[in-house]
C-alpha cells in the first residue's frame, strides 16, 4: 500500500524556529500502522525526522501525537484507516512546546501529576501480608491505572486550551486512582486531603464535560468520568462549600423546580449571593451577552409537564 | 560537575528499584536514562510475577526448582535460591506501594498458572503486569525525590587509572556532553532485543549496557542464550501473553491438533517457553504450519475470561492483523523475546569491574540460566534491583571519587561525536546496517542453530562492524538528533551480537534456549558451565566457569 504522510515539522536547530509541513510517499505493508509508516520513512528518507516511539504496542506511551487532527497514538492507528483524501496528517500533540517535529515537551505533564500526590498513601498500619480488598475494586482500578501516561489526552484538552493552570484529564485520572483505591485514605478508604486538594482552582471542577479526552484516550481510561466521579466522591464527602458542588447542586435544583435551567440564577447559586467581586466578575460577559441578544430572559418560566421533571428529579435523588 | 554517590543508568524496574533502595539508605542518588522511566521496556511484561507465598502452602524450594529445571541446570542454585527466598516480600512490597493484582474470593492476591511450573504462583494484573509495576515504581520513585535525568544517553564510561569514575553523557533534548562524576554506576539497561530482527523487544533495546561495560572490561555470560517466546505476530513479532495459555489457550497446527500433547505430554500447552517455541519450529519446518505460522486459540476461554483477564493482548490482535481473539484463532510463531546472557554479575549486582553493577535483563546472577521461565524477570528486576541499590549505597560510604579533567573529557568525546556527525555520505544507512544485523542474527542464531549457520553470521559481523565505521548519519543537529542516537546504539549492538554468536559456536551442546541440530544432546560432562565473553584484541574472548550447584543435581528434563 502506497501512503501519502504529511508532517509538521519543526527544526528547532534552525537559526529562526518555525513550523513547517514535508510530504513523504512511502510503500507500506496493508496492516502497517502510521507509525510504522513514520519510522519507514525516518529509516529510509530522512534521518532527520525525530518522533519519540519505542514499544509498537500501545503499552510504552511515548508515539501520542495529533493524526489528522485528533490525539492519539500511532503505533495504534492503522495507516489504512487514517488516509483521508489520499493523505495521512500528523502533528505533534497539542498544549504542550514542540522541541522537535513530533516531540513535545512533557516537563508541564509531570508537573501537574507530581501536583496530585502521585503515590498511594494508607493512613492506617501497615499490615504484615498484602492489604485484603476485593477483585472489583482492583479490576475497577486497573481500568484507571491502564493509563500508559502518553498524554493524548492532555493534547486534546479544550479547557488546557484556554487555561494551561488546568490540572488535566492525565493528572485527574491519576488522582482518582488513589481517591478511589480502599487502600488509600482512612480506614474506609476515603482520601479527605485529597480531595480537598482537588476541589481547589483548576481541579475537578474546571473540567468542562466536552470529551475529548474520553475520545482521544487510546487505552479506554475514559478520564472525563474519573473525572465526574471524583465529584461524586468529593460531595459524598461534604466537600460542598465550593463554586463547583454548589453549581452542581444549583444545576438540579435550578432544573427541579422550573424544569429547564434559570441561566440568570445558575452563576448567582454557584458563587453565593453575598459575593459580590465574584457577581461583579460577570457583569462583562452579561453586557456582552445583551449585545448580542443571548442575554437570558429576566423571567424564567416553568415548562409544560414540570411535574414529570420533579417526579424525575425525586426519584435520582432517591 | 554533576556528581552522584550512586548513579543508575536505565530506569526500568531494576534501575528505578536500585535507585530507590540506594536512596532510601541515605546515599547521593540519581537515576539517568535515555527515555522517560515510565516509557521503559518492563512495561510490556504482560503476564505476572512469580513468587511462592508460605501461608498459600507454596514453598521458596519448588520455585526453586522449577526455575532451575526452567534453566535446564545451567542456573547457578545460590543465586536462585537468593531469588525465590526474597521473592515474597519482594510481591507484597510491591502491593504495599500500590500495585493493582488480581484477588481471589477472600480479597487476597490471586494467581494464574504459567508455563514450567508445577502450582499456580503467578501474580498479575490483567495482562499488563510490568505496566502496573512499572507505574507505582515511577510513583514511588518520585515520593523518593531521586534526580532523574530523562532522555540522557551514556555514551561511554569514564576510566581514570583503570578505575571507573562515572560517565559521560549526552542530554538529548539539548544535544550537550556532560561528565557525571560517580563512585558506583548501576547499569539496568535491559536486553539487548533489537540485535534481532524481528523481535518482541521495544526499539529502545539495544543493548547499551552491556556493550558498555564489555568495552571497558565486564565479563558476558551465556550470551547464546536467547529467549525465543513461543507466541509472537507474524510480521511485527509483538508480544502475545503467556497469560493466553496459563487460563488455558490451545496451540494448533494447520490440522487443528494440539501438537503440544506430542512433545510435552504432562504440561502441554505450558511446557517451558524453549520446549514450547521448538516444538512450534518443529510443526512449522515439517509442513503442519500455516504460513510460518501456528494458530493460538482462545475461543474456549469464553468472552468474559478475556475481556477481563487478556482484555490488551485482544485490543493488539486486532489493532495489528485485524483479529478478534474472541472470535477465531490467531496466527502466531516463535520471536525473539529475551537474552538469560548479560554482564557477570554476583548475588549483589557487583560485576568484576570494581564500582560497577548491572541488575535486571542486561545482567546475568544467573538465575535463569538456559532458559527463562516467564513472570521470573520481573521477580529478577526487583529482588536484584533493590540488592544492587543497597549494595552500592553501602560501599560508597568506604570509597572516594575519582578526579578527572572534566573539560578535556567533554572536549575528546565532543570530537568524537562530531567526527560522526561529519561522516560523508556513503549509500550506506544506518537503518539499512542494523536491518543486515537483524535478519543474520534472526536467521543463525534461531531456534534451532548449527555451525554453518553460526559462523555465517560470525563472518556477517565482522563485515559489518566495517561498514559501522563509515556509516553515516542524515541529522546534523543538536536538539533531539535521534539519528545520532541510533548510530551509537547500532555501535553497542554489534558488539553485543558478536557476543551472542561467539557464545552460540562455542556452546557445543543442546541445553535450553541454544539447540544446536549438529550436538542435539545435552553435555554435563563437557557442557554443565558458564562461558564467559570479554573483549580481546581481536575480538570476543571465550573462558568457561562452574555451574553454582547447591541441592538439585542435573536430571533429564521432560515435561
Amino acid at each position: 500500500m502506497n501512503v501519502t504522510i504529511k508532517v509538521k515539522r519543526f527544526d528547532a536547530d534552525a537559526e529562526k524556529p518555525e513550523s513547517y509541513w514535508e510530504e513523504f510517499t512511502t510503500e507500506v505493508a496493508d496492516n502497517a500502522t502510521v507509525l510504522d509508516a513514520l519510522i519507514q520513512v525516518r529509516e529510509d528518507q530522512d534521518g532527520t525526522l525525530s518522533l519519540r516511539c519505542s514499544c509498537r504496542s500501545a503499552i510504552c506511551g511515548s508515539c501520542a501525537m495529533r493524526i489528522n487532527g485528533q490525539g492519539g497514538l500511532a503505533c495504534k492507528t492503522p495507516a489504512v484507516d487514517a488516509v483521508i483524501d489520499g493523505t495521512i496528517t500528523v502533528e505533534p500533540a497539542g498544549n504542550m512546546p514542540v522541541i522537535k517535529d513530533l516531540v513535545t515537551n512533557f516537563d508541564g505533564f509531570w508537573d501537574k501529576i507530581n501536583q496530585v500526590t502521585p503515590y498511594l498513601q494508607p493512613q492506617g498500619p501497615e499490615p504484615e501480608a498484602e492489604y485484603i480488598a476485593s477483585n472489583e475494586s482492583m479490576l475497577h482500578l486497573s481500568g484507571v491505572t491502564a493509563c500508559i501516561m502518553c498524554g493524548s489526552c492532555v493534547s486534546d484538552c479544550t479547557v488546557l486550551e484556554v487555561d494551561p493552570t488546568f490540572l488535566g484529564p492525565a493528572a485527574l485520572a491519576k488522582a482518582y486512582r488513589f481517591t478511589a483505591d480502599p487502600r488509600d485514605g482512612d480506614e474506609d478508604g476515603v482520601s479527605l486531603d485529597r480531595l480537598k486538594d482537588l476541589g481547589q482552582k483548576s481541579g475537578m471542577w474546571d473540567c468542562t464535560r466536552c470529551m475529548a479526552c474520553v475520545t482521544a484516550c487510546p487505552k479506554g481510561v475514559d478520564p472525563m468520568d474519573r473525572i465526574m466521579a471524583l465529584r461524586e466522591q468529593a460531595m459524598d464527602a461534604g466537600l460542598t462549600n465550593n463554586n463547583g458542588a454548589r453549581h452542581a447542586e444549583a444545576f438540579v435544583e435550578l432544573v427541579g423546580h422550573s424544569g429547564s435551567l434559570d441561566e440568570l440564577k445558575l452563576p448567582v447559586k454557584t458563587v453565593g449571593i453575598f459575593n459580590v467581586p465574584a457577581l461583579l466578575s460577570y457583569v462583562p460577559v452579561g453586557i456582552r451577552s445583551l449585545r448580542r441578544g443571548k442575554l437570558p430572559s429576566l423571567f424564567h418560566k416553568k415548562i409544560e409537564g414540570v411535574e414529570n421533571v420533579r417526579r424525575l428529579v425525586k426519584k435520582l435523588e432517591k | 560537575m554533576l556528581e552522584h554517590d550512586v548513579l543508575v543508568v536505565g530506569a526500568g524496574l531494576a534501575g528505578m528499584r536500585a535507585a530507590i533502595a540506594a536512596s532510601s539508605r541515605g546515599a547521593n542518588t540519581a537515576i539517568l536514562s535515555k527515555v522517560h522511566p515510565v516509557r521503559s521496556h518492563s512495561n510490556a511484561a504482560q503476564g505476572g510475577i512469580n513468587a511462592a507465598l508460605s501461608d498459600r502452602g507454596d514453598a521458596w524450594e519448588d520455585h526453586a526448582y522449577d526455575t532451575i529445571k526452567g534453566s535446564d541446570f545451567l542456573g547457578d542454585q545460590d543465586a536462585i535460591e537468593v531469588m525465590c527466598k526474597a521473592a515474597g516480600q519482594s510481591l507484597i512490597d510491591m502491593e504495599h506501594f500500590g500495585v493493582t493484582f488480581s484477588r481471589d474470593e477472600e480479597g487476597r492476591l490471586g494467581t494464574r498458572a504459567f508455563g514450567g511450573q508445577r502450582r499456580q504462583r503467578t501474580f498479575f494484573v490483567g495482562d499488563f503486569t510490568g505496566q502496573a509495576l512499572l507505574h507505582v515504581m515511577f510513583e514511588q520513585l518520585l515520593k523518593s525525590g531521586v534526580r532523574s535525568y530523562e532522555e540522557w544517553f551514556v555514551t561511554s564510561l569514564i576510566i581514570e587509572d583503570g578505575i571507573v569514575a562515572g560517565v559521560m553523557a549526552l542530554e538529548i533534548r539539548s544535544g550537550e556532553i556532560f561528565a557525571i562524576r560517580a563512585k558506583t554506576v548501576i547499569f539496568a539497561t535491559g536486553g539487548c532485543g533489537r540485535v534481532f530482527e524481528p523481535s518482541t523487544n521495544a526499539l529502545i533495546v539495544t543493548g547499551d549496557g552491556m556493550a558498555l561495560t564489555y568495552n571497558a572490561g565486564a565479563s558476558l555470560m551465556d550470551m547464546e542464550m536467547i529467549q525465543y517466546h513461543p507466541t509472537t505476530l507474524a510480521g511485527s513479532g509483538v508480544l502475545l501473553s503467556e497469560a493466553a495459555r496459563g487460563e488455558g489457550a490451545y496451540l494448533l497446527n494447520k490440522d487443528g491438533d494440539r501438537f503440544m500433547k506430542v512433545y510435552a505430554p504432562n504440561m502441554l500447552e505450558l511446557a517451558s517457553r524453549d520446549v514450547v517455541s521448538r516444538s512450534e519450529q518443529t510443526e512449522i519446518n515439517e509442513g503442519r504450519g500455516i504460513d510460518g505460522c501456528v494458530l493460538l486459540d482462545l475461543r474456549h476461554l469464553g468472552e468474559n475470561v478475556i475481556m477481563e483477564k487478556l482484555w490488551q493482548i485482544r485490543e493488539l490482535g486486532m489493532d495489528l492483523v485485524g483479529k478478534d481473539m474472541i472470535k477465531e484463532p490467531i496466527p502466531i510463531r516463535p520471536g525473539m523475546h529475551y537474552i538469560m546472557g548479560g554482564i557477570k554479575t554476583d548475588i549483589d549486582g557487583l560485576t568484576n569491574i570494581p564500582r560497577v553493577y548491572a541488575a535486571g535483563e542486561c545482567a546475568n546472577v544467573s538465575v535463569h540460566g538456559g532458559n527463562r521461565l516467564g513472570a521470573n524477570s520481573l521477580l529478577d528486576t526487583i529482588v536484584f534491583g533493590e540488592r544492587s541499590g543497597n549494595h552500592a549505597a553501602e560501599a560508597v560510604k568506604h570509597i572516594k571519587y575519582v578526579d578527572f579533567d572534566e573539560q578535556a573529557k567533554i572536549k575528546e568525546e565532543k570530537a568524537r561525536i562530531q567526527s560522526i556527525l561529519d561522516r560523508p555520505q556513503n549509500g550506506d544507512r544506518v537503518s539499512k546496517l542494523r536491518l543486515d544485523m537483524g535478519t543474520s542474527m534472526n536467521d543463525n542464531i534461531a531456534v534451532y542453530r548449527d555451525e554453518e549457520g553460526i559462523k555465517k553470521t560470525v563472518n556477517d559481523l565482522k563485515d559489518m562492524k566495517v561498514r559501522y565505521q563509515d556509516v553515516p548519519v542524515d541529522s546534523k543537529g543538536k536538539i533531539f538528533n535521534t539519528d545520532l542516537i541510533f548510530h551509537l546504539e547500532l555501535g553497542f549492538m554489534l558488539d553485543v551480537a558478536e557476543t551472542i554468536a561467539a557464545g552460540a559456536l562455542e556452546r557445543k551442546e543442546s541445553r535450553g534456549a541454544q539447540s544446536r541440530t549438529d550436538y542435539p544432546d545435552r553435555d554435563d560432562e563437557n557442557w554443565l558451565k558458564h562461558i564467559l565473553v570479554t573483549q580481546g584484541e581481536d575480538g570476543p574472548q571465550l573462558s568457561t566457569s562452574e555451574v553454582s550447584i547447591t541441592q538439585w543435581e542435573p536430571v533429564e528434563r521432560t515435561y
